[in-house]
């Protein structure tokens, strides 16, 4: 008598496969192969204790006030409309009011650099500068870094849809001029320096294809970690959400 | 009357963030079970739990409505924890247990086992369980938490996975097999 396989015993466990009369007419007549079901059965009926943390009782109001800056800001056919531009639309809104700050600050500096101001006030506008532009530019690197990360940990040997990285990384590029500009305007250089590292790399997503083969992918991923790219992303953001959070009580760093 | 998932999906597709958040609310638990199960880890779980939301909320329109939304979910929160998986790897960063530096489960078992209601009651078999399943790859510890614990046929799983039928159903025996050597001592000194 040929003995079931382990492989059969898992399928007539889980109820998948055709055999299943058959593997139970053999198991009632062989001793052998009910025994070894029986414990495979015990085995995966203590695999069920694996215990799952409880979460408090409002974890699901938790989940949804993380979640409900990002969602459903506008309404009915706009939303229909912008659907895709969701996420963009306050990274925009964000890059318009430091290109805004940027243009203020350049006129305010063209027209009133010879009037006298009092210490207090000349520091006020700057500060508020500087936490904008900090909290616009850790977002920007934050979400730069998510891009990269997707395509860096994409499954190797298998084709990739990334038509949705593309779609962000082409939002990320007008932002990264705009922020690498400021930068460079402000003296910051090591932001100035990564920002223009990340450049081409999001250039390059946001003009390649929606899909990408094998090939491209590894390609890709190469490039990435090649130029070290993702750690100075990191890196990079993670300075400056230090320094955003060192400007919110400190008044006059002048850098970005 | 419950509002139900297809209703609620148009309702937030035509913009409705109310009736995105009856499906968050109504999804997120047994979001995080599945996410702590894959992951193993209750800060990734959140994580994962959160990015399936966004991801979902992004690809509403591609949502076939014939569809079941959780099935779809749960495909989304799968590949979300095979992501943070495989960056943690990357990083070198990968928990070994719900304590770091904690001395693997299964090497720490005692040779003389105590009964099996003492060692439900002190969590062991939890543990061991848990020790087990970190031993398992990446794909097979995918492939047989959505076979095991959620219940999804293996056609279902190579879907979620984007592999073939074949490679799921290999990976859910090989998990198998591991856990049965890793865990039949335990049951064993038990029955």
């Amino acid at each position: 008598m040929n003995h079931l396989t382990e492989e059969e015993l898992v399928l007539y466990y889980y109820g998948e496969g055709d055999g299943a009369a058959a593997v139970r007419e053999h198991l009632d007549a062989c001793e052998t192969c009910r025994a070894g079901y029986a414990c495979l059965q015990r085995v995966l009926n203590v695999v069920d204790s694996a215990p799952v943390p409880e979460r408090p009782a409002h974890y699901e109001a938790q989940v949804w006030r993380r979640l409900r800056p990002s969602v459903g800001r506008q309404g009915g056919a706009w939303a229909r409309l912008s659907w895709p531009l969701l996420w963009p639309a306050r990274h925009w809104a964000m890059a318009a009011a430091v290109a805004a700050l940027v243009a203020g600050a350049f006129w305010t500096g063209r027209y009133y650099s010879n009037a006298p101001r009092s210490p207090q006030l000349a520091s006020a506008p700057g500060q508020v500068r500087e936490r904008i532009l900090l909290v616009a530019v850790g977002d920007h690197l934050e979400r730069s870094q998510m891009v990269l990360l997707e395509l860096v940990n994409a499954r190797p040997g298998e084709p990739l849809d990334v038509a949705s990285e593309r779609e962000r990384a082409g939002d990320l590029v007008a932002e990264n001029r705009l922020y690498r500009q400021t930068a460079a305007r402000t003296g910051d250089a090591r932001v100035a320096s990564v920002l223009d590292d990340l450049e081409p790399v999001l250039l390059e997503i946001a003009h390649g294809p929606g899909r990408l083969n094998p090939e491209e992918v590894e390609k890709l991923r190469r490039r990435i970690e090649g130029d070290g790219i993702l750690f100075k992303v990191r890196v990079a953001g993670s300075t400056v959400r230090h320094r955003e959070e060192q400007a919110a009580p400190n008044a006059g760093r002048k850098s970005l | 009357m419950e509002m139900s998932d297809s209703v609620a999906v148009a309702q937030a597709r035509a913009g409705d963030s109310g009736a995105f958040r009856v499906l968050v609310e109504r999804h997120s638990r047994n979001l995080f079970r599945l996410a702590y199960r894959m992951t193993g880890h209750q800060e990734d779980a959140d994580d994962v739990v959160q990015e399936t939301f966004l991801r979902a909320y992004r690809q509403l329109e591609k949502f076939d409505e014939r569809a079941s939304f959780g099935t779809w979910l749960y495909r989304i929160a799968a590949n979300c924890s095979l992501d943070l998986i495989r960056a943690r790897k990357r990083r070198g960063e990968r928990q070994e247990g719900a304590e770091e530096g904690a001395p693997d489960p299964i090497q720490s078992l005692p040779d003389a086992a105590p009964p099996p209601d003492r060692l439900a009651m002190s969590g062991e078999v939890g543990r061991k369980v848990a020790g087990a399943l970190n031993e398992l790859s990446d794909m097979e510890r995918t492939a047989f938490v959505l076979r095991h614990y959620e219940g999804m046929c293996i056609e279902e799983i190579g879907r979620t996975l984007g592999v073939q039928p074949n490679s799921a159903k290999h990976s859910i025996f090989r998990a198998v097999q591991k856990l049965r050597r890793a865990l039949e001592p335990l049951v064993s000194s038990a029955s």
